[in-house]
């Protein structure tokens, strides 16, 4: 229960306080407090009346609320985002109660994100991290000067213990909840800069292994609350039939048969299909169920058929007259390839692959007039305001979001199709709210994939195997020009995330990466890891090619290309000796694969068998070694590196969306497969920090090296055969044995 | 009207007699802790006890469950004091979360009739789970504590 103080005197201005992040002077602007309520109906954390900062409530009973600016959605940042702030400011971890953020970019935007309010990209503790831990020592500063003037005593001769300012020369003390009874904030409010923050050899709560995640005990009894779970007085149920193309309409709705369905409140033509509302999820399915439309033929996606479109691209790979935009261009790579002794060409293509959530898509809206509120699962809170701004036809300041934990996230719910039904449905029943729940077909078949992708790569060697020239040609549709269109046009065409993996570390004289796009009407989006999760395997695979061709060891040559760089040379190393590298497996193989992705490095060997008359690959054991800068949470960053593994393994080996004719051709977890526990190889993880680097991103940095270090242990195995399309599966394993 | 028992009470409802049992527990019970995830079976986030046996409750229909026992993650244990969810918890087992209510149902079941279950029991009767986040082997773990302290 919020405790409510009585201040015993005026408090004081609560003013605005700036903080400098480092040395690169980002300043950022702290706004005056904004009371957590939205968030606080969800976490049901106390709003007390001591407030030194936007992300800082203390209540008189020392209960201490931080905010959360990032989405949870399995990742971990419920519990490392706010520790950040418990750390600097000596909070009682015992006493911290987390609130999610409301939607606000100016106060709650990432300051390494661009400073949007987006949880993605492995974004949110490296982001966030400097800014947090000045905000806690802003907090603790504020509690100092406000004890010091309690106790009369000069602030230099305070301490902090978790939760107390304490004098040790008068042994005397004043708990945190004391000070905030106060309800005096010092006036100016002491500012904070770089110095002021522990050092690490003072850390009570970051790289502790022993700091539980908060919402862990909410995820075993069934009280955490999904977007799926949200219910509100008078709220009804939606269903939305979509067209089976994107672009098309419908043409013709017979709805009779819906409309007998009991419980069926309201049949809404949508200009993408055709929404249902009614009393209950179930009469909303039967009546969608029981809609027959006949659908426009017009949609331009209606020539999409991946099959034929993944040969197109690696043709337009392959044809470098096709010129394309350069993402890097270090020396004259052509030039050297021309002039090489020994040309290796090679040409990868990864399918479309789905992301599968555990929670199907879902929102619920509320429509009242111009004012709209959403409680929704999604990655993007201020996004959202705007993607349910342009569905009510209102502005985004309009729109009031209550973000939800998420059922999994892995980019899809940066999206906004989820968000627009709901508010569209709303719209005609104005006043009740109405969730909208996508069924698992609806999930698979209108997700926002990761982009089919062609990569042509071609490394010149010369006489003595040295790599003179190397160059990528990734060859597929774009995310940016869909979603931040006017970053896409000002980097000149080039999609950075698309791309994103092609720019490694190894040294090489001469590098040029090229970016063709194929425009082809057909929403990708954003997949865990994104680029890197494709173009890994482009890079990786081509240098076991150059080491087999030079006849060096694969792990040799990666030091040697990694000289200098002493932190990824030692994740390869370590892997290395946890895999017993050297040791040689009867009827088995391993396989090296590394990327320094999110800032972090991260090495895999994985060991795999192959029965050749079937085609089938199993991987049994997977090492891995990631050096994540500083490790906020250990324990956690190992869990995020094996689920990582778990799905690139699983998308390495099985995913897969066929899309014909515009139509996708999976519907469900039958046809969609993703890895069981029966499939799920061991796995052994080593985190070994390095304190003095920032931290790195780690929700996704486990999941690109998995399939290339795949592809490399089967050509160890099989010498030389190489598996060149993800996913791997039997009949392509089958094709390439065969030659 | 189909009159049944939930977690120890007993409640009567109005639907369809063919209304899968997951909509009846989320929608109008308003139990929440049991997952929609694929409406066929196929990845077990609905998992519930019918009778003590673990059931799929999106392919459970409401006229099925007449006069029958259900159980649901929320009626577990009154307090997360079943051993799994000790367990879980000691593991840190969940991530998004989203799959565990059904995981641990699943489990619970398995720890009813097998108290020392091997590693591979475990895997034989977990594989119907499916966990996208990719907490397998904390799953297992958790479920191996459990059934050290049974």
């Amino acid at each position: 229960m919020p405790v409510h103080v009585q201040p015993r005197a005026t408090p004081l201005s609560r003013r605005s306080f700036l903080v400098t992040l480092g040395a690169t002077g980002i300043a950022v602007a702290f706004g005056d407090l904004l009371p957590p309520a939205h968030a606080s109906d969800i976490t049901g954390a106390a709003v007390g009346d001591f407030a030194p900062n936007a992300w800082v409530t203390i209540a008189a009973d020392g209960t201490v609320s931080l905010i959360c600016p990032a989405v949870e959605m399995g990742q971990g940042v419920q519990t490392a985002l706010p520790l950040l702030i418990a750390e600097d400011m000596d909070a009682d971890w015992e006493k911290v109660r987390v609130v999610q953020a409301p939607s606000d970019a100016g106060k709650y935007g990432n300051p390494g994100f661009y400073g949007i309010q987006l949880t993605g990209g492995s974004e949110s503790t490296r982001g966030y991290y400097q800014l947090l831990r000045l905000a806690g020592a802003q907090t603790r500063k504020v509690l100092l000067a406000a004890a010091a003037t309690r106790l009369e005593v000069p602030v230099r001769e305070l301490a902090t213990e978790p939760g107390r300012v304490v004098h040790a020369r008068s042994g005397r003390s004043l708990g945190y909840g004391e000070i905030a009874a106060t309800g005096m904030l010092p006036d100016p409010l002491p500012q904070a800069t770089e110095a002021d923050l522990k050092p690490a050899d003072q850390w009570r709560y970051i790289g502790r292994r022993d700091v539980d995640r908060i919402d862990v005990p909410s995820k075993v009894n069934g009280t955490a609350q999904f977007g799926i779970d949200v219910d509100l007085p008078g709220m009804l149920y939606g269903a939305v039939l979509r067209a089976p193309v994107p672009g098309e309409r419908p043409a013709h709705i017979d709805d009779a048969a819906a409309r007998t369905v009991t419980g069926i409140t309201r049949i809404v033509p949508l200009p993408y299909g055709v929404g249902v509302i009614g009393e209950s999820t179930d009469a909303a399915r039967r009546a969608k169920e029981a809609l027959v439309v006949t659908w426009s033929t017009t949609s331009r996606v209606r020539r999409y058929d991946s099959a034929i479109l993944a040969e197109t691209y690696r043709d337009v790979g392959r044809d470098l007259a096709q010129p394309g935009v350069p993402a890097r261009a270090v020396g004259d790579a052509p030039g050297s390839i021309a002039g090489a002794a020994r040309v290796i060409v090679a040409d990868y293509v990864t399918d479309h692959v789905h992301h599968a959530t555990m929670e199907p898509m879902n929102a619920t809206a509320l429509v009242s007039g111009d004012l709209v509120e959403i409680w929704a699962p999604t990655q993007g809170p201020t996004a959202t305001q705007g993607f349910a701004a342009a569905a009510a036809g209102t502005s985004p300041d309009k729109v009031k979001v209550h973000t939800t934990l998420i059922g999994g996230g892995f980019g899809r719910r940066a999206e906004d199709d989820f968000i627009t039904d709901a508010v569209l449905l709303a719209r005609e029943v104005e006043g009740r709210p109405v969730k909208v729940t996508w069924s698992r077909e609806d999930d698979v078949r209108h997700g926002k994939y990761r982009p089919l992708a062609a990569q042509h790569v071609e490394v010149g060697l010369d006489e003595a195997g040295n790599i003179v020239g190397w160059r990528h040609r990734v060859v597929a549709d774009s995310i940016f020009a869909r979603t931040l269109p006017e970053m896409f046009k000002s980097d000149g065409g080039l999609d950075t995330v698309v791309t994103d993996g092609t720019l490694f570390n190894y040294r090489v004289p001469a590098h040029l990466v090229e970016y063709i796009r194929q425009d082809n009407a057909r929403d990708i989006g954003f997949w865990r890891a994104v680029g890197y999760g494709q173009n890994n395997f482009g890079v990786e695979c081509t240098l076991d090619e150059v080491a087999a061709a030079r006849g060096v060891d694969p792990v040799s040559l990666r030091l040697e290309l990694l000289s200098g760089q002493p932190r990824a040379q030692k994740v390869i190393e370590a892997v290395a000796r946890m895999a017993e590298w050297e040791r040689p497996r009867e009827g088995r193989a391993l396989g090296l694969a590394y990327t320094d992705a999110f800032e972090a490095h991260c090495a895999q060997v994985v060991e795999v068998s192959l029965d050749r008359e079937s085609g089938e690959i199993r991987v049994h054991d997977v090492w891995c070694v990631v050096d994540p800068g500083i490790a906020v949470q250990p324990r956690n960053i190992e869990a995020q590196i094996v689920g990582a593994i778990l799905f690139g393994a699983s998308h390495a080996l099985y995913e897969q969306i066929n899309i014909v004719a515009g139509e996708v051709q999976e519907t469900n977890f039958d046809t969609y497969r993703i890895l069981r526990m029966s499939e799920m190889p061991r796995i052994h993880v080593q985190v070994t920090p390095t304190p003095e680097n920032k931290p790195a991103g780690i929700g996704e940095i486990g999941l690109p090296p998995v399939g290339p270090a795949i592809a490399n242990a089967v050509a160890r195995l099989t010498g030389g055969v190489r598996l060149r399309h993800y996913p791997f599966l039997p009949e392509r394993v089958k094709a390439a044995l065969a030659g | 009207m189909t009159a049944f028992t939930i977690n120890g009470r007993a409640v009567k409802v109005a639907a369809e007699p063919d209304t899968p049992l997951l909509w009846v527990i989320r929608d109008q019970l308003k139990l929440t802790g049991t997952k929609f995830g694929c409406g066929i079976a196929l990845c077990g986030a609905c998992t519930v006890h019918l009778d003590g046996e673990p059931v799929r409750s999106c392919q459970t229909q409401l006229q099925d469950v007449t006069g029958r026992q259900v159980t649901t993650i929320e009626g577990l244990s009154p307090d997360s004091s079943h051993p799994l969810q000790k367990a879980w918890i000691g593991e840190q087992a969940p991530q998004c979360g989203y799959c565990q209510s059904g995981q641990i149902m699943q489990a619970a079941a398995l720890l009813a009739s097998n108290p020392h279950p091997s590693r591979e029991q475990i895997v034989e009767h977990m594989d119907g789970n499916l966990c996208r986040c990719g907490t397998y082997d904390r799953i297992i773990r958790a479920i191996e504590r459990a059934a050290q302290e049974n």
